[in-house]
């Protein structure tokens, strides 16, 4: 029961880093740079990142050295689901809940269930790939720290950004941005974790905006 | 904004030369992706694409989106007033008569749903092929789909007669203990169109989350708000987009079979029952063919004048038109294709009863009708051979209106010659429509504008995240040699999918 809990807060709860440090940000001109500076990262040792683009980069994610969704099995699953709730909805209405014999064909005449079956199939498929994705990404996630920074505001535009969250094992402020700057990026900032607002003697070097 | 965007990347502008990622060889500048001319026009930056699509919904509306939005208004609240006085009325009010029991709302159900297979295959099945033409416009043929879906539904709830029980027709546990036949293709139908529409929807939402994102991150205040609870709190994140990616991949998938799943049920309807001229095995394909037909007419309508109403003429290109009117050209040859087939096997079957109706559909008394569908369906169309015609937006705006006409028409034709000629010549009869049946069908119309004024107006109109991917600056790694470092499974249907948007 308590591991089923877990993956379920899991995926209900945004995975954020603690402390006052979410990480640092970094934009980059082009999507070229950006998927230079994201082999750089990956060779670098970093986990906890993530590159933010406008659109899907072609071969970003190889650049990240991401792994393949696993949402294939979900909707595999889901779609089995429907069929089989599909079949055995027509199977049961037919044989048990309300038997009728129709052109003399036998009760359980599967061949004319095949068509609800199909369709119930997809619907299983589709929800599941759906709410799998969304569920994968931990969305709704209507607040995020990152949505703090302005410049952040271009990664739905024409921003190509990389974030390295503080709770990376090789995360340490100056040498993560140093590093973010030598790989070419064209602005970084460090992000605060929106619980807890950055002290004004803070090392963080914040870009007001 | 877009002026540092083209100082910091020199290659935003027109780049000069660049290689294909996936041979490495290097191209012109033309033909960066596909070998062939840019699907986009101009010198686009990303953010030009934001600002082209984003623009029209932040201005005021224009005086045009009003006179629309206001007539089709007026027609839904035709469809409204129609709908009450049927309710209160019956279907007496509708000129059914013995013979002919199914007619304008059959015909208006399965026009528009064939209009509502036409941004499925744009976004699915031209996904799977990846033709990135479709990306200027698959989000308006989805919304379009979306609607006519809705038109469609309505047609099916309120023929029945005793609207209440409507639900009789969906597996609901009840207090008489009855349970839907599911050995008839009525049944199957219910399935098929409501899951079709909810699968459209699906689609049609996830392709909109990024570019609600974008709406969200351009605005203030209530649209900000309203735009953010619906983008979700997407932030573009990578790994988020490997998880969108292979899901789209699989709704494209899923969506095909589904496609062209739906209109082949539709097709049994009639394929099933024993009357001469709706009793043949053709007309599955013959089906799906007209819904393409018939979806990429409305969706050319539409676009027409969507492009000129909001300058969207760099981004839906002549380019764009062409392809569709060979789509055309090519459903619309297979629909005529359809056509002299029913005539050859009614009378290869032998079989006096089909020979007699499929004569009588072309010389009876609906031979008016017959040959209104021949013309704008099978002649009028093979104008689209023609590159003048088809780079004509006067002429591809006509002929699209003309097939709309025929396709309508088609079903028509279908359901009312085949029932008005019963097997007792005593139960002959003509169908003339009422004011009724034709103040429903303009007021389904009604419902379909005002939905895409709405949709036009508040909603992105072309997908933008998608568009970026086809500017030759998307690419993002020139430099780099394929590599056949993973293995299948991380490769394979991935690919398909980097392949289809990128």
């Amino acid at each position: 029961m308590a591991g089923l809990k877990g993956i379920l807060r899991g995926i209900l709860r945004p995975s954020l880093p603690p402390g006052e440090l979410f990480g640092a940000l970094a934009e980059f001109a082009t999507p070229a740079e950006l998927y230079h500076a994201c082999e750089g990262v990956r060779d670098a040792g970093y986990t906890r990142w993530d590159a933010h683009t406008p659109f899907p980069v072609h071969g970003l994610d190889r650049a990240m050295g991401l792994k393949a969704s696993r949402l294939p099995w979900v909707v595999l699953v889901m779609a089995l689901g429907g069929a089989a709730t599909g079949m055995g909805l027509q199977g049961w209405v037919s044989t048990i809940a309300y038997p009728l014999v129709i052109s003399g064909k036998p009760f359980f005449s599967w061949p004319a269930f095949i068509p609800v079956t199909f369709e119930l199939g997809v619907l299983g498929g589709a929800v599941g790939a759906v709410f799998g994705m969304f569920a994968f990404n931990q969305l709704p996630t209507l607040h995020h720290p990152l949505f703090a920074s302005t410049r952040f505001e271009r990664a739905s535009d024409d921003g190509f950004f990389i974030s390295i969250e503080s709770w990376d094992p090789r995360f340490d402020a100056d040498r993560t941005v140093d590093l973010l700057r030598r790989l070419g990026a064209k602005e970084v900032e460090l992000v605060p974790s929106f619980s807890e607002p950055a002290k004004p003697g803070d090392a963080t070097t914040r870009a007001t905006p | 904004m877009s002026g540092t965007q083209s100082e910091s990347n020199p290659i935003a502008g027109r780049p000069s030369q660049t290689v294909e990622p996936s041979t490495g060889l290097a191209v012109s500048e033309s033909d960066p992706v596909d070998h062939r001319a840019p699907l986009i026009l101009g010198a686009q930056t990303f953010h030009a694409i934001t600002e082209a699509v984003a623009r029209p919904m932040e201005r005021p509306a224009p005086r045009g989106w009003w006179i629309c939005f206001l007539i089709s208004l007026s027609m839904l609240g035709l469809l409204g007033v129609s709908i009450a006085w049927l309710f209160w009325e019956g279907i007496g009010v509708w000129g059914l008569n013995n013979p002919v029991g199914w007619a304008f709302d059959i015909t208006n159900f399965v026009f528009w749903v064939g209009i509502g297979h036409a941004g499925t295959l744009i976004s699915a099945i031209l996904f799977l092929f990846r033709q990135k033409w479709r990306t200027s416009i698959n989000r308006s043929a989805e919304a379009m789909t979306l609607f006519a879906v809705a038109c469609a539904l309505i047609f099916p709830g309120i023929h029945i007669g005793r609207p209440w029980v409507a639900y009789w027709m969906f597996p609901i546990p009840n207090q008489m203990g009855m349970w839907p036949q599911f050995r008839s293709p009525l049944m199957w139908d219910v399935f098929a169109v409501s899951i079709y529409g909810t699968v459209s929807l699906l689609f049609w939402y996830v392709g909109l989350v990024p570019d609600l994102a974008t709406m969200r991150d351009r605005s203030t205040g209530l649209r900000q708000k309203s735009f953010a609870a619906l983008a979700l709190g997407w932030r573009g994140s990578m790994r988020h987009w490997k998880h969108y990616e292979t899901a789209y991949l699989i709704l494209a998938g899923l969506a095909t079979p589904l496609v062209l799943s739906v209109h082949s049920i539709v097709s049994m309807d009639f394929a099933t029952s024993q009357l001469p001229g709706w009793h043949t095995t053709i007309f599955p394909p013959y089906f799906v063919a007209g819904a393409i037909f018939s979806g990429f007419a409305m969706v050319l309508t539409l676009m027409v004048i969507m492009r000129k109403a909001f300058g969207l003429e760099q981004i839906i290109t002549m380019k764009h038109f062409d392809y569709m009117a060979k789509i055309m050209l090519l459903t619309g040859t297979m629909v005529g294709y359809a056509y002299s087939l029913e005539f050859f096997i009614a009378w290869f079957s032998g079989s006096a009863y089909e020979l007699f109706t499929f004569k009588n559909r072309a010389l009876g008394p609906y031979a008016w009708a017959y040959w209104t569908m021949v013309t704008c369906n099978v002649i009028l169309p093979q104008l689209f051979w023609f590159k003048k015609v088809r780079s004509s937006l006067v002429w591809l705006f006509a002929l699209s209106i003309f097939v709309n006409v025929g396709m309508w028409f088609e079903r028509f034709v279908i359901i009312v010659t085949s029932l008005h000629r019963d097997f007792l010549p005593s139960s002959w009869f003509y169908f003339t429509p009422t004011f009724f049946d034709i103040s429903t069908m303009i007021g389904s119309f009604g419902l379909f504008f005002t939905l895409f004024c709405l949709f036009v107006r508040f909603l992105p109109i072309v997908a933008t995240a998608e568009v970026k991917t086809v500017l030759p600056q998307a690419i993002a790694h020139p430099h780099e040699a394929p590599t056949i470092e993973h293995g299948p499974a991380a490769g394979g249907a991935l690919d398909l999918a980097r392949g289809g948007t990128a």
